[in-house]
């Protein structure tokens, strides 16, 4: 028995990481064969950014069972600490491979580093309460890098929090971080192939995590902390540990984000709560703690804005019609019942059933 | 009973989801497959170069925000665009062919204005005009740099959105902007002590500020107070005049939009407070802020490009037809789209560009041409633009009168 439900397990993983690698194989396949339009083309990082940050969501929001809404906040802090870190070697480091690679540690470290300062306080509330605190950090961070300004010249760094003016830069200084006008000219490192990896890096992390002592030590927290405690479970530990992890994942994603525009500024339309409510739909709708789902929904959810566009005005409207009719067949009994009935199973077996009554 | 006709609902709300859906795909695709077929037979399909016409039509495409925050400029640019088009395929076309426009939504989000770029690729575009808003504008420069793509932004005036050849600009660039309206308050030695607000959040405001800023040194001004406000937070200026006001600054710079300086005049007046008002092109429309005290703005000077009540023969006759057909006065994004199009226009006649060439050739001619053409349009006369893409127009500072704008 014990066997059995461990293969199961296996398997079902092989399946996700499969599916990933098929994806790969396919759209590369597809591309050599130039059949993919340049809109798909350029949607390929973002897909992978945005997968990434829906599994690592997962993470807190289904193994965790935290509701964090500040998930932006830490891609934030991967984007911005990757991208400065990218432009201000651009000259020094020509190796574009090495760079980004730096640039993907450095982004995950930047954003674990948040994350686990962040959850200190964040973790000690519980349910509609994180909810809100993780909400107001990830408000924190994306206004704090907006007052920044981070220069360099002959005689080193220089930072304010006022303006630009401020810094009291040499003339042959660079201003890097410009406050609301954020980085500019980050190289374009990111690409498909690193961004297929990183998903593969983010499943392999969040998998093993999940099917470790670790993980069944974070979700026996999660459906019962009393009993946890009482078995000797140290709660705060695990519970950090899941965040910080989770934090250091999204901030992978912002250094993916960052590295495929030439701009990056810190505004409500990509690092404000409206994305982290976007993570969250992609881990609802995939179903909360199913790492599968949540790929599957980023995936869908990103392209459907860009596939309706032949809407054009009515286009949000109908993206968001279909995300409630999406959430009611999935989710409400109404539609679960509609979905039994009417599954390719049951459909199936009802053509048997009528041709043995023939 | 109740769950079959919900049911019902649904299944078809997603049948007509999917419908649509594949009927934008569709449309897409027709192109997407031909571009395909060009850059196999050329460069073995790696590079990516942009479908050529079929030689019937010039594809122009638009990018800017029509949904979202930012949607009011966005709508502007699309409908100065649409009259322009209009009138010049009625007037029979570039060169006898026709002009076919397809405006793409951005939602003011440098990702989304990269997509909505990919989609336009895919129909086939040759010419971009776009994107409206900075930092989408730069995002996209990236792109139409690396395809060779002609583009041309009405009101991208951030330094970086024309940092490549191929990327020219109709409207002032920001530091452009702040330098002439420093240079203008200091030679006609309208004040000595000046007082700054701005919006820390936008990168246009601070782009004004910092180039004026720099030029005040140089024009005897000294900046007695300077006050940031955010997106987040600009319904309360009382702090902001306050400093001004105790600073004892002669005049009061306004590197803003039109709606938040509404608010800022109004709370001048309630503490009292006369300066003079220098506005840049931002300002324009702040007659038409809804339950304003338009007395306030007595005076006001600011930046413009565009005066819709001026008795220029063009600019009576395009607000004429944008106020026949959407019922309002144009803005200067409006202004700035409609000679766009028209630059577009004459830029594509200089060379002497032919529908059926690809973008890259189209872009590589129209970027010399575009040197060379001196332009009269609803946004200034005698324009004429450098290789780096900026334009040499006049500016042209307003000073409200009696409850108009008057070219000073």
């Amino acid at each position: 028995m014990k066997v059995k439900a461990l293969n199961k397990n296996t398997k079902n993983n092989l399946i996700t990481y499969g599916m990933v690698i098929l994806a790969y194989v396919v759209m590369e396949i597809l591309m050599k064969a130039g059949m993919v339009s340049s809109l798909l083309q350029g949607l390929l990082v973002p897909l992978c950014t945005y997968v990434i940050l829906a599994v690592s969501l997962n993470l807190v929001v289904g193994i965790s069972g935290e509701l964090s809404l500040g998930h932006a906040g830490f891609m934030c802090v991967g984007a911005f600490a990757s991208a400065f870190f990218s432009n201000y070697t651009k000259e020094a480091l020509t190796v574009s491979g090495l760079r980004f690679f730096l640039a993907i540690l450095i982004g995950a470290a930047a954003a674990a580093l948040f994350g686990f300062l962040i959850g200190i306080p964040v973790l000690r509330l519980r349910g509609d309460y994180l909810a809100i605190v993780t909400l107001a950090f990830g408000e924190i961070i994306k206004n704090v890098i907006n007052v920044i300004f981070l220069g360099h010249d002959s005689k080193g760094f220089h930072i304010s929090f006022k303006d630009a003016f401020s810094m009291n830069m040499e003339p042959d200084g660079e201003v890097l971080i410009n406050g609301p006008q954020g980085i500019t000219g980050t190289p374009h490192d990111s690409s498909f192939l690193i961004g297929i990896i990183l998903i593969l890096i983010t499943l392999f992390i969040v998998i093993n995590m999940v099917n470790s002592r670790t993980g069944r030590a974070i979700m026996a927290i999660r459906d019962n902390r009393i009993a946890a405690e009482s078995v000797g479970i140290h709660i705060t530990k695990y519970k950090l540990l899941a965040f910080t992890v989770s934090a250091s994942l999204a901030g992978v994603a912002g250094v993916l984000y960052a590295h495929n525009l030439s701009t990056l500024a810190a505004q409500p339309k990509n690092f404000g709560y409206n994305m982290s409510i976007m993570i969250l739909v992609f881990v609802v709708l995939g179903g909360i703690g199913n790492i599968r789902g949540s790929i599957i929904a980023a995936v869908v959810l990103t392209l459907l804005p860009e596939l309706l566009r032949g809407l054009n005005d009515y286009r949000m409207l109908m993206y968001a019609i279909v995300l409630i009719a999406t959430m009611i067949f999935t989710s409400s009994p109404g539609g679960q019942a509609f979905r039994e009935r009417y599954s390719l199973k049951a459909l199936l077996g009802q053509k048997k059933q009528k041709k043995e009554a023939e | 009973m109740k769950k079959k006709a919900l049911s019902l609902l649904l299944a078809c709300a997603m049948t007509f989801s999917l419908a649509a859906c594949g009927n934008s795909g569709g449309d897409t695709q027709a192109p997407a497959e031909s571009t395909e077929a060009d850059s196999d037979a050329e460069a073995g399909g790696d590079a990516e170069t942009p479908a050529a016409g079929d030689g019937s039509v010039f594809k122009i495409g638009g990018i800017g925000p029509t949904t979202g925050g930012a949607s009011a400029y966005g709508i502007a640019v699309q409908r100065g665009m649409e009259i322009a088009v209009e009138e010049i395929n009625a007037a029979g076309g570039i060169g006898g062919v026709q002009i076919e426009l397809n405006f793409q939504d951005d939602e003011h989000d440098p990702e989304k204005s990269v997509n909505a770029y990919n989609t336009l690729k895919d129909w086939g575009m040759q010419v971009l005009v776009g994107s409206v808003t900075s930092n989408p504008c730069i995002a996209v420069a990236e792109q139409s740099y690396n395809d060779n793509m002609f583009q041309l932004t009405p009101s991208g005036t951030a330094v970086k959105c024309v940092q490549y050849d191929n990327a020219f600009r109709m409207c002032f660039s920001d530091p452009n902007q702040g330098l002439e309206s420093a240079k203008y308050i200091g030679e006609n030695g309208l004040a000595t002590k000046v007082a700054v607000i701005y919006d820390s959040s936008d990168p246009y405001s601070v782009g004004i500020y910092e180039a004026f800023r720099a030029e005040a040194a140089n024009q005897n001004i000294e900046i007695v107070s300077d006050a940031a406000f955010t997106a987040d937070n600009k319904t309360d200026f009382s702090t902001a005049v306050q400093g001004a006001k105790n600073a004892g600054a002669e005049l009061l710079y306004m590197p803003f939009y039109y709606t938040e300086a509404s608010l800022v005049l109004a709370e001048c007046s309630k503490q009292s407070y006369a300066p003079l008002f220098f506005g840049v092109d931002g300002m324009d429309g702040i007659l038409s802020v809804e339950n304003f005290d338009a007395s306030l703005a007595e005076d006001l000077m600011y930046m413009a490009p565009f005066v819709a009540n001026s008795d220029d023969e063009m600019v009576k006759s395009f607000v004429g037809k944008y106020q026949e057909k959407y019922g309002e006065i144009p803005n200067q994004f409006a202004a700035d789209a409609y000679d766009c199009v028209y630059v577009v226009k004459a830029a594509m006649e200089e060379a002497g560009v032919t529908a059926d060439m690809d973008a890259s050739a189209i872009c590589d001619a129209m970027k010399t041409a575009m040197t060379a053409i001196t332009f009269d349009g609803i946004t200034g006369k005698g324009i004429s633009w450098e290789a780096s893409g900026e334009p040499n127009k006049a500016p042209l500072i307003v000073q409200i009168k009696g409850g108009e704008g008057v070219a000073l």
